[in-house]
């Protein structure tokens, strides 16, 4: 009952906002309605209308999928220099890391039941219910990984503004084991994902050992971006504490994981260029095109040099104590991660396909459709959860704000 | 607060919102049953017998013809193995469509389980260097060889492990088969085929009436519908009823071979014996039931 | 039916294998007839006749033109003459595209002189057509082995049963044995070409 109090009270916030609020809401509409359009021919005609065929046989879907878990992950993990750190606001930090590690994981979901060909049977992979194939197929251990991963972050953060809502003392003990348990699951997350691709010997690109460590270190420069921002908005507008210097040192801590990722990167290309086998090709697809088929090296430069970007604007204290340049190596570097995921990850994978052949992808118009649909939806459901944490946390929205206003209701009636 | 829940579960699952709208949008009897068809392999055999007669059924509705559906399985004693000569392959691509009007693949949009890959004798065989799309006048073309790929029927196929609802297995015989029933269309054994035998539905496959081969296993050759994988089966249909695969048949150079591995006195054992035989992708430890072989 | 429809297959590229027989060969009866006989020979089936218990190995009927054989026709009225020629007037087309060892044989290297019914070992032992296999192995005593084997050459039926050979003439012309070159089916729709497809029945029946 009281529960459902909260999540009345909490819906209710969703219509009370600023001009700008409504402005938001209207844009996120009207994207959702062109993709939604899109989906809809997808679900009418089949994959077809994708750009995937069977030598592509994954791709920008997919994609997004990787990229999304990396955010979820990387949003969590963040909880680890707040604590190790001491910086005062972790309660929030760890709020709005697990939100944004809710969105993330719902939308990446979201991706893989747009990718598959018949989305009516995705009972199928369910424990009991279907035939799960645990523990043979790294899809579901995926799938399971972050079915669980979802529901942890899910319970903590509800609990946790629940608790406040309530005015109420959360459980301590409770809230901070399952913390703990996250942070390791949302390693494992990004891990199984990269284990996905990992597992299959038939697409030497993925085949690297290095390809889960490479993951994880991208991820830790593209989710906490999105925190970065998302810390400085709320400091602007709400009575959030959060001081520059746990800004600057999220900062420093992204350089880290660039670094290494650059690190593991190069020792990738050293081993596949300096040994030239035959799976040196995806590479070259990739960076440098096979003949004519140059597609997708504006894609991996454009990764490259956004990378390298925002590497250098963090990595001197100058710039990255500088909110300007900051904010622009934030946006690089989450950038350059996405068009690495999104685009350059999948289909060189793909491309030449296992006998050798070259088809060139590129997403179709349903493809982006459907992806902004679900970018779109994703935003949306993070807006509401991030507009219900800003109330309860900052601008003291409880149970006393309702009860006085359902008493007023009950008065006028 | 109706329309956010209803948002919200959307975005949780939009698979599930549709199949729920589609559901109370009133969908026959039979659509809800197949919706909840379970897996071929945990099916008894009364359900099976059911589930076939349905089926033809259904089919007869469509095609206007007398359809039989076999389960037919595995013969004990066999495994099954396939030989082909690269050294009299012509490249006529004569299989290809013996194959695809024997198992009703999809001809719109197209699907083919065989490709003949035209190589340089000059490279050997070089995948990169290949060429599917060759078409010359008359083959066999000068300085070149070809190299027909399929499913190998591996002895430890990667497609089926990562499958994540077991929809596709490995059966007695040696033939991984799919239940196109029970395949959610993740394409994920796609990804881990490293010999690109495993072709999506991506679009609602066509076959003319008129060309629809009749018999038909349901692990085999029946129609497939939009959203699912399918893949050679050395023609199951046919083989578990001592018949040659449709390509042996039709080869006009002779240069495909089948038979039991299991025994010894079988032409396909000369073959492993006595003749110089290769497997593709050796490495990778797939251990193909598919060889390839010099003639001569 | 569906055998039937194999055997079509079969026949289109049946290189102009039935130039075999040595008499009665009617002016009208060009390959493209040939293979019509062939197709009629395969659809009935009419394996039994050739398989009695003494010969090993079940054979498809051999690709006798209709109406040529029995040689002995004709032939019982010709006196043989064993003069190594070109031959002019009958069987010119055989003598046109005759290449099989050319320089050192000719008819009577394989046919029997006096009983044209019959081809000839070096031994001097007759054959029937259907055995003809024998005397190819005469000399091509591996692909022989092999085809004995089931390696080299043809086979249809059962993979556990009941089999079919094909004889080396029906894919090899016995008079000029090198595998012809043939028009390949078409090469498969490129992948970018496979693009949401509205169903129409006007396109089936072109297809058709």
């Amino acid at each position: 009952m009281n529960f459902i109090r909260f999540v009345k009270g909490s819906i209710q916030l969703f219509f009370r906002g600023t001009k700008t609020y409504y402005a938001w809401l209207l844009f996120l509409f009207v994207l959702i309605v062109w993709g939604a359009g899109g989906y809809a021919g997808q679900l009418r005609d089949g994959l077809i209308t994708t750009n995937m065929r069977d030598s592509v046989s994954w791709a920008f879907y997919i994609g997004n999928f990787t990229f999304l878990v990396g955010v979820a992950a990387a949003a969590v993990m963040l909880v680890i220099p707040a604590y190790i750190y001491n910086w005062k606001p972790i309660k929030e930090i760890v709020i709005f890391g697990e939100l944004l590690a809710v969105c993330a994981v719902i939308m990446s979901i979201a991706f893989i039941v747009v990718d598959i060909g018949n989305p009516m049977r995705f009972w199928h992979m369910l424990p009991i219910l279907g035939t799960m194939n645990f523990p043979y197929s790294m899809l579901s251990w995926d799938f399971f990984f972050l079915l669980a991963y979802l529901i942890i972050n899910f319970v903590v953060v509800s609990h946790l503004l629940y608790a406040i809502f309530y005015k109420k003392e959360y459980r301590k003990k409770m809230v901070l084991t399952i913390v703990f348990i996250s942070i390791p699951m949302a390693v494992g997350i990004h891990t199984v994902t990269a284990f996905l691709y990992n597992a299959l010997p038939a697409r030497p690109f993925w085949n690297s050992a290095l390809l889960a460590p490479r993951f994880l270190a991208s991820a830790f420069c593209s989710g906490p971006a999105i925190l970065l921002i998302l810390f400085q908005i709320l400091r602007k507008i709400t009575n959030f504490e959060i001081k520059d210097e746990a800004i600057w040192r999220i900062a420093e801590l992204m350089v880290y994981a660039m670094f290494i990722y650059l690190f593991f990167t190069i020792a990738e290309l050293f081993k596949e260029f300096y040994s030239g086998t035959q799976h040196l090709l995806y590479w070259k697809y990739l960076l440098f095109g096979i003949g004519d088929n140059k597609e997708l090296v504006p894609y991996s430069w454009l990764s490259i040099g956004m990378g390298f970007a925002a590497f250098i604007l963090f990595l001197i204290p100058k710039t990255r104590k500088n909110f300007v340049t900051l904010n622009i190596g934030t946006v690089l570097i989450y950038s350059s991660v996405y068009v690495e995921k999104g685009i350059a990850l999948i289909i060189p994978g793909f491309t030449p396909d296992v006998l050798g052949q070259i088809y060139v992808y590129t997403p179709s118009m349903t493809e982006i459709r459907t992806a902004v649909l679900i970018f779109s939806l994703g935003s949306l459901l993070f807006t509401f959860l991030v507009k219900v944490a800003i109330a309860i946390i900052f601008e003291n929205y409880n149970i006393g704000s309702i009860r006085g206003k359902e008493e007023s209701v009950r008065i006028q009636a | 607060m109706k329309k956010s829940n209803s948002r919200r579960s959307f975005l949780k699952n939009i698979s599930l919102a549709s199949a729920s709208a589609l559901a109370l949008s009133g969908c026959s009897l039979k659509e809800l049953e197949k919706f909840f068809q379970k897996n071929f392999r945990t099916l008894s055999e009364k359900e099976k017998k059911q589930l076939i007669e349905d089926l033809e059924a259904e089919y007869k509705e469509k095609y206007h013809k007398e359809f039989h559906l076999s389960d037919k399985p595995a013969i004990d004693g066999t495994l099954f193995g396939y030989a082909l000569d690269i050294s009299r392959c012509i490249g006529c691509r004569k299989c290809v469509y013996a194959c695809v009007e024997e198992n009703n693949q999809s001809r719109e949009p197209q699907i083919h389980w065989i490709q003949v890959l035209q190589m340089e004798k000059e490279k050997g065989i070089d995948f990169v260097h290949s060429d599917v799309h060759y078409n010359p006048e008359t083959v066999p073309e000068e300085g070149h060889f070809y190299l027909p790929v399929q499913c190998q029927q591996c002895r430890t196929p990667q497609c089926t492990t990562v499958c994540p609802v077991k929809a596709t297995w490995q059966e007695p015989d040696g033939i991984v088969v799919v239940d196109y029933n029970w395949c959610i269309g993740c394409r994920y054994c796609m990804a881990a085929c490293p010999y690109g035998a495993r072709h999506f539905n991506w679009g609602k496959p066509e076959i003319p009436e008129e060309e629809i081969n009749t018999e038909m296993h349901y692990l085999g050759n029946r129609p497939r519908m939009k959203g699912v994988v399918e893949k050679c089966t050395f023609c199951i249909q046919r083989v578990r009823e001592g018949r040659y695969p449709a390509c042996v048949e039709i080869c006009p150079v002779g240069a495909r071979k089948f038979g039991n591995l299991l025994d010894p006195n079988s032409e396909i054992r000369y073959i492993l014996e006595n003749k110089r035989v290769l497997v593709l992708k050796e490495e990778l430890n797939t251990q193909p039931k598919f060889y390839y072989f010099f003639g001569v | 039916m569906k055998k039937i429809q194999r055997n079509r297959h079969f026949s289109r590229w049946i290189p102009a294998l039935f130039m075999l027989a040595l008499l009665g060969a009617c002016s009208g009866s060009g390959p493209q007839s040939g293979q019509d006989d062939a197709d009629s020979n395969l659809k009935e089936g009419s394996v039994a006749q050739y398989t009695g218990e003494s010969t090993e190995i079940a054979v498809e009927p051999p690709p006798l033109t209709d109406g040529i054989f029995p040689c002995n026709d004709c032939h019982s009225d010709i006196v043989p003459n064993p003069q190594r020629r070109e031959l002019v007037d009958f069987h010119d087309d055989i003598s046109a595209i005759f290449n099989h060892d050319s320089e050192n044989r000719w008819c009577l290297d394989c046919h029997d002189m006096n009983n044209r019914d019959s081809l000839r070992l070096a031994s001097g032992k007759l054959l029937s057509f259907e055995e003809s296999y024998k005397l190819c192995g005469q000399c091509h005593g591996e692909k022989l082995r092999d085809w004995k084997v089931g390696v080299h050459g043809k086979r249809i039926g059962e993979w556990n049963g009941k089999k079919e050979y094909l004889l080396c003439v029906h894919c090899h012309n016995p008079h000029s044995p090198k595998f012809e070159s043939m028009t390949p089916e078409p090469p498969p729709v490129r992948q970018e070409d496979i693009k949401n497809y509205q169903p129409k029945n006007q396109e089936n029946n072109e297809e058709k």
